[in-house]
């Protein structure tokens, strides 16, 4: 099944011409891994998956975007967002406890009864693979865990709402190694309930965790492709030389 | 580099000097105002000063109660907590969340403009349209009231809350806006639960400092709120404030008379309060609450 489907999709943000005539299917349940590099666009890709480009006051955009079939400027943005989770580069818990920081965006969505909450906090815990090390401190400060913790305290955030789409903007870009390998595993376990984008400046965790890969460059998307296909034989030259670069 | 050297050490010596020139001002001036103030406590005890019921400095025995002035300066100050408070705030996230470009601009412009306008003139707008309004209103025998005070201080308030408290709400990481819109919050939903929240230590300080200048302020509440030195029963009478009191009546107190040294304890009582809020914000300003 496609979950997302765009079609000559060109942004702008003012001046500056963002994404350029991309076309993509997203299926369900896939990892798509987006490299590329810096400002090649990949951020503003994933951020209009959920609309979070609309927030610049000089967003413009052209084309066509469609989430499960339907127009993605005619869903509600607010359930939208909700449908399409996101996880941000730099780990962002709210000055809240751990406890309260998953709970805020359930109670956000209307949800009151306490004990339900507490499932759903347990729940998102275990997915992202975290409830282990915090099950005894939930009431702690979300500030007093590792930066690898507190990206899986965002991934459990984020999965609290019960998305469809988790989009991942390079999830691991300031965790060591260790912290990044949890991560991945829990994208991989999550593939099987979710579909996943993710950016990552990292050629190698786009070729661990991806099903398939798409190569951006200067707001173009290169090639896409089976993730085996783009890491033994690209069809574009650009694509070869970025990985051999990135590979060294 | 051996006259870039001295040059160095010149201009040091210099900003030193000029840092504890300043302070040496504000000891003196401390000083100066405990030990005029002080000497009113030889004829009166602290606790009458403080919470005696009247008044009546130039009566025979002059009686020094200062509660009235206290409960004066307190209701203005709390009438117009009451109406800056919520206005201004929601003016600051107005201005910083809401109002597209244009209409933001012309709103900080207004609002600096509001701070320009200084407090005498304040008063004298406030007494020709806002005494006879608040008068006819509440079918006043005056409208010479704590509430007309309260409203024209609310005015020189909110300046100073809008602009700190909207300072405080860019200060918040852009980051955490998107987290929560991320999640699908709505605007209002971002800004009630994530916003002010973490811009609240910004926004009380914002307010105290509000605060603090309207309780220090004199000229326009001399104006407009009938200066009757008794104690207030509700917030449509006469009041008279602290600072009023001083600014009326130090002219015509005889150096070195208990009136005079009345007066500059109910100097050091305003020096007192004043520094209570202005600590007050400074702690919530500077406080790290991540
Ligand atoms: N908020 C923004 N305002 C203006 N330009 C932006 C903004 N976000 C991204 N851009 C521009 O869009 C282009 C793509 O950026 P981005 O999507 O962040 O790339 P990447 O994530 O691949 O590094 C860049 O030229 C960048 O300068
Ligand atoms: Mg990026």
């Amino acid at each position: 099944m496609v979950k997302f489907n765009i079609k000559n999709l060109n942004i702008w943000f003012g001046q500056i011409h963002a994404l350029k005539s991309v076309n993509v299917e997203i299926e369900a349940n896939e990892i798509l891994s987006i490299i590329g590099p810096s400002n090649s666009g990949k951020t503003s890709f994933l951020r209009m998956l959920n609309r979070l480009n609309d927030l610049h006051p000089e967003f413009k955009m052209s084309g066509w975007l469609e989430f499960d079939n339907e127009d993605i400027r005619k869903i509600n943005i607010e359930d939208l967002r909700k449908r399409v989770g996101m996880v941000f580069a730099l780990p962002l818990p709210l000055p809240l406890s751990i406890f309260d920081n998953i709970a805020y965006g359930v109670k956000m969505h209307g949800l009151k009864r306490r004990e339900r909450v507490s499932e759903i906090v347990e729940r998102s815990l275990k997915q992202a693979y975290l409830w282990d090390e915090v099950k005894d401190r939930l009431d702690v400060s979300a500030f007093k865990l590792s930066g690898g913790q507190q990206q899986r305290l965002c991934i459990a955030r984020t999965l609290a709402v019960e998305p469809e789409v988790i989009l991942f903007d390079e999830p691991c870009s300031g965790l060591d190694p260790i912290s990044t390998a949890k991560v991945e595993e829990a994208m991989l376990k999550l593939k099987k309930d979710y579909t996943i984008v993710l950016v990552t400046n990292n050629v190698k965790q786009a070729a661990r965790v991806g099903d398939r890969t798409a190569f951006f460059l200067s707001g173009e998307l290169v090639e896409l492709d089976k993730t085996e296909k783009i890491f033994t034989a690209p069809a574009d030259q650009r694509t070869d030389g970025y990985i051999r670069g990135k590979f060294g | 580099m051996a006259i870039r050297k001295i040059k160095e050490f010149a201009i040091e010596k210099l900003i030193l000097i000029c840092g504890l020139a300043s302070i040496f001002f504000v000891v003196l001036i401390f000083l100066f105002l405990t030990k005029e103030g002080l000497s009113v406590f030889k004829t009166v005890t602290p606790f009458s000063f403080l919470f005696g019921k009247s008044w009546y400095p130039i009566s025979e025995p002059a009686q020094l109660g200062i509660l009235p002035l206290i409960c004066g300066s307190l209701l203005v100050t709390l009438g117009a907590a009451i109406i800056s408070i919520p206005i201004g705030v929601a003016c600051a996230v107005y201005i910083a969340e809401i109002a597209p470009g244009k209409i933001k601009e012309i709103l900080k412009a207004g609002i600096e403009l509001l701070a320009a306008i200084p407090s005498v003139v304040l008063g004298f707008i406030g007494m020709v349209t806002l005494v006879p309004w608040v008068k006819t209103t509440f079918n006043l025998p005056t409208g010479l009231t704590a509430l007309s005070g309260s409203i024209i201080l609310a005015f020189m308030a909110m300046p100073t809350i809008v602009s700190i408290a909207e300072d405080a709400l860019y200060s918040v990481p852009k980051s955490y806006k998107e987290g929560a819109f991320a999640l699908g919050a709505t605007h209002w939903q971002t800004i009630y639960r994530v916003l002010l929240p973490a811009a609240s230590s910004g926004i009380v300080a914002a307010v105290m400092l509000g605060i603090g200048r309207v309780i220090g302020e004199t000229m326009a509440v001399m104006m407009i709120t009938g200066n009757a030195a008794v104690i207030p029963q509700s917030i449509l009478v006469p009041v008279r404030t602290l600072t009023a009191t001083i600014a009326a009546e130090m002219g015509e107190a005889v150096v070195g008379s208990e009136h005079y040294f009345a007066l500059f304890a109910v100097g050091i009582v305003l020096f007192i309060i004043s520094f209570i809020i202005n600590v007050t914000a400074d702690l919530f300003l500077h406080k790290r609450k991540f």
